[in-house]
């Protein structure tokens, strides 16, 4: 059953259009992975989907409900985000708060959650992130894989139907990035449902259940890890596969 | 002209003046810094978050504050409340008006240091399920805090020296006490400069307080 159907989204920034009618259907359990140049419009389709931008019309199903990308209540939106998790490019942890009370904070403050329980959660989480020894570390305290894997963490505790990671390895060196990509393919393992904005090929082609690919603000094909790597249909993706792969 | 008799009136008075300074001066301006933060913080979350129609008032109220003195605030509201029918004693009208003059400036620092914080932080807040509020509460307040505090603090340091301005309005504080005393000596210079050197010496401790308040609030090192 699909999760997450979202019809014809379009968006301006000024004159310049960012997506053009864009529809993608997510499963329960699926790992979709967002591929295409910068500026093909993929962080915009994920941030328009969690309503950090408000898209100028699109339709989205989510878990059975409606929603109007462009135009939704706070509520909506508020109980939306509670079902979601959002991983961000530059990590976005809380500068004030340490890694512990990064984690709970969504629980403590956002699900009125008790504390007792909500650290026993974290804990969890965080041990499943490998951070487990960083519990009172600051994020300026931390290397930029380990703000990510708290990150993660964060997006986890609160049990979510779906994470969002927007580009997770982007700001990262390749040996960080090994080990942001390492927890997100335990996660995949483990059934979570993903949406995958990235330039890691390697991950997208091993790791996702499914391929996206964006050009100038459409998606030009999608289909399955091996068709699309191995069998391109389209021209624009046989050309972008053959200058980042 | 410092003869013993000099050092000796010096000696004397300066409990006297000490007396009003800790008594009258400091507490003013504690009592309005603090009062003048809270307002501060309000007009500055009007305007970071945009309200409609009271974001203009926060907008008129700074711009009639910060364009006219602060002494002439305190004739105003001396001269003027009473005709409002509003009778209070001066201390009390003193507060008022420090509250008001250097909410309006701190309203500005607020503000400056929330749209400081990065974007992200906010947003990271919504994505965990937080509500504006709560974002405000426990990210970018916090945050903003911090990056404000040796503004304000540099704001509390100079209303210390301003409270001798209430002497205007009667309120007897540590300068019109020492008024009051070279008064009755005919003998101002020696007292003048004695009480500069009080206020010197509170504004001093505060120094040092603020020192040791960024450093505690440095802890978590926002900035690297």
């Amino acid at each position: 059953m699909a999760l997450l159907e979202i019809t014809d989204v379009h968006k301006t920034f000024g004159d310049r259009q960012v997506l053009k009618g864009v529809n993608l259907t997510v499963n329960k359990g699926d790992v979709v992975s967002i591929l295409g140049a910068s500026g093909s419009g993929k962080t915009t389709l994920l941030r328009c989907i969690n309503f950090l931008e408000y898209a100028d019309i699109g339709h989205m199903v989510f878990d059975g409900k409606d929603y109007e990308l462009d135009d939704e209540s706070g509520a909506h939106i508020a109980a939306i985000r509670k079902k979601t998790g959002f991983v961000f490019q530059n990590y976005n942890l809380f500068a004030n708060k340490n890694v512990l009370e990064n984690v709970t904070l969504g629980l403590t403050a956002g699900r009125k959650i008790h504390r007792k329980e909500a650290e026993k959660k974290a804990r969890e989480v965080l041990a499943k992130v490998g951070m487990s020894e960083y519990e009172e570390y600051y994020p300026s305290q931390l290397s930029g894989g380990q703000q990510q894997r708290v990150a993660i963490a964060r997006a986890l505790a609160t049990d979510p139907e779906v994470i969002y990671f927007d580009e997770p390895t982007s700001a990262l060196d390749p040996q960080l990035t090994g080990e942001v990509l390492q927890v997100m393919r335990q996660l995949a393992a483990e059934g979570m449902t993903m949406i995958v904005v990235t330039h890691e090929l390697s991950f997208a082609r091993e790791v996702s259940s499914h391929v996206v690919f964006m050009a100038d603000g459409v998606v030009v094909e999608e289909g399955s890890p091996s068709q699309l790597f191995e069998n391109p249909r389209e021209d624009k993706t046989k050309e972008f596969l053959k200058v980042v792969g | 002209m410092f003869n013993e008799k000099t050092w000796d009136l010096l000696i004397s008075s300066f409990p006297k003046i000490l007396e009003y300074g800790l008594k009258v001066s400091l507490p003013l301006a504690m009592i309005a810094f603090i009062l003048s933060t809270i307002l501060a913080v309000f007009v500055a979350m009007a305007q970071f978050a945009k309200v409609p129609v009271v974001k203009e008032i926060c907008r008129f109220y700074i711009w009639i504050i910060r364009g006219t003195p602060l002494l002439v605030q305190l004739m105003v509201a001396f001269y003027g409340l009473p005709l409002l029918g509003i009778h209070s004693n001066p201390f009390l009208m003193a507060v008022i008006v420090f509250t008001i003059n250097e909410g309006a400036y701190s309203a500005e620092t607020m503000r400056a240091a929330m749209e400081a914080v990065p974007i992200g932080q906010l947003e990271a807040g919504y994505c965990v399920g937080l509500s504006y509020m709560q974002i405000m509460w426990h990210i970018i307040l916090p945050q903003a805090f911090r990056t404000a505090f040796p503004s304000l603090f540099n704001a509390l340091i100079s209303m210390v020296k301003d409270t001798s301005l209430a002497s205007s309005i009667t309120v007897v504080e540590m300068f019109t006490r020492t008024k009051q005393i070279a008064g009755q000596s005919y003998n101002y210079f020696p007292l003048y400069i004695e009480v500069a050197l009080i206020y010197l010496i509170f504004c001093t401790v505060l120094t040092f307080i603020q020192k040791k308040g960024e450093k505690v609030l440095g802890s978590y090192g926002v900035r690297k």
